[in-house]
């Protein structure tokens, strides 16, 4: 075991790209999710009413 | 009669101090109640394997290989990463997305809550090659087996200590994460209340989600794709309405066995010539390290967008993020009910806890696409 105070900026390039990574996919999949509500939704929607009539 | 104590003769000062560890975990577990089902394994299983020439790991006994049921059980559960994979299927079997799926926003709460993973990489890179170190930040995903198999796929020497090191952390999210996120927030910021809105999530939206995350992250970040797929097919078991006994075994029988076997497995990692090491001490800091900046990413994170949003967040849900389901949930409701005891936060809470258990998966895909 070593020590490399340098090696601490050589490792930011993973931190700034895993952590853009991360947001980027949960953006993704909240884009989808949010998606995939409003369509489930108003297809229920529309079988409630059809229901009622 | 030498046949007697033969053996006593050849015990260390190292092995009895490993016996000490394991009585520990075992004490810990049973008095303190911190993640028994695995830290009673894993201390039982440390003195198992640090009696001398142990018959339950591989040992060269008079230059002849003798297998030992641990190693056997390691070779065939965890260096393949089957036993922590095969639990995920438990887990995603156990948690409901429902509170996320009502409130999808809630997620980036969980993504920002992992960046004490790439801060400790960052630190642990300093001490460690780079593989090591990003074993070691794995241990800042606050979730098992997800640390099992980035360490497993990266090589990593030091399994062991980022085992012990990520499931105590995860028992201790009680005492880690509450002075932090009193540090970080202020009394005001701590009584924002978040009324809870009650949203229809159809049963259509339940079973396409976890088919839909899987195929999103295998496409972006391939490594995680066995993870993050084991936990949603666990979650379309139980979602999916027609395997309520398949999900049943799952979440109880299934989990249990592999738990059982996963913890006592893992001790083969904590032989007294692998595990006192200066390192270990230091990968014990970094894990604390990896959740300490994991709750400040998810607070902090949260103040930044109230101060766009209209409607105030309650900075605390932020540290929920750094997954450890359901335990930091339960812990950051508990912080709101203590300032405030009309204040209900576990929904939301327990909605972006939830979500780092998915972030901090992609978490370890990302580590694995970066360096495996």
């Amino acid at each position: 075991m070593n020590f490399h105070p340098g090696a601490f900026i050589d490792s930011l390039y993973y931190m700034g790209v895993g952590m853009l990574g991360i947001m980027l996919v949960i953006g993704v999949i909240i884009g989808i999710t949010v998606l995939l509500n409003k369509i489930t939704n108003k297809k229920s929607d529309k079988e409630q009413t059809q229901n009622h009539e | 009669m030498e046949i007697l104590y033969e053996n006593l003769l050849k015990l260390e000062w190292q092995q009895i101090v490993m016996w000490a560890i394991g009585g520990i975990l075992i004490y810990l577990a049973i008095k303190k109640d911190m993640e028994p089902t695995l830290l009673l394994p894993i201390g039982f299983g440390a003195i198992l394997v640090n009696l001398p020439f142990s018959g339950a790991v591989t040992q060269i006994v008079d230059g002849a290989v003798e297998e030992g049921a641990l190693s056997v059980l390691f070779d065939a559960g965890i260096a393949n990463e089957l036993f922590p994979l095969i639990l995920f299927i438990g887990i995603g079997a156990m948690i409901d997305f429902g509170p996320l799926l009502a409130n999808p926003k809630l997620m980036i709460f969980g993504a920002a809550a992992q960046f004490g993973i790439f801060f400790t990489l960052c630190v642990a890179s300093m001490f460690f090659d780079i593989n090591d170190a990003a074993a070691i930040a794995i241990i800042g995903a606050a979730d098992g087996p997800t640390s099992i198999v980035v360490a497993q796929k990266l090589m990593s020497k030091y399994l062991g200590a980022i085992m012990v090191a990520a499931y105590s952390y995860m028992a201790l999210v009680p005492i880690i994460q509450p002075p932090i996120i009193k540090l970080l927030t202020t009394k005001k910021e701590r009584l924002i209340r978040m009324p809870y809105e009650q949203k229809e999530v159809s049963k259509l939206t339940r079973i396409l989600f976890p088919i839909i995350i899987t195929v999103i992250a295998g496409l972006i970040a391939p490594a995680s794709v066995s993870l993050i797929g084991f936990l949603m097919f666990g979650n379309l078991i139980r979602e999916c309405g027609v395997l309520n006994s398949l999900s049943e075994t799952a979440q109880k029988v299934l989990a249990n066995l592999i738990t059982i076997f996963l913890g006592i497995t893992i001790a083969t990692k904590m032989q007294a010539d692998q595990f006192l090491k200066p390192e270990t001490l230091l990968i014990l800091g970094l894990g604390l390290v990896a959740f300490i900046f994991d709750t400040a990413g998810g607070v902090l994170f949260a103040k930044f967008i109230n101060l766009f949003a209209k409607k105030k967040i309650n900075p605390m849900i932020g540290a929920a993020g750094i997954s450890a389901f359901p335990m930091s949930g339960r812990v950051v409701h508990k912080m709101g009910q203590a300032e405030d005891p009309q204040n209900f936060l576990l929904m939301h809470s327990i909605g972006v806890n939830v979500s780092g258990q998915i972030a901090s998966v992609i978490a370890g895909g990302l580590i694995l696409n970066f360096f495996s």
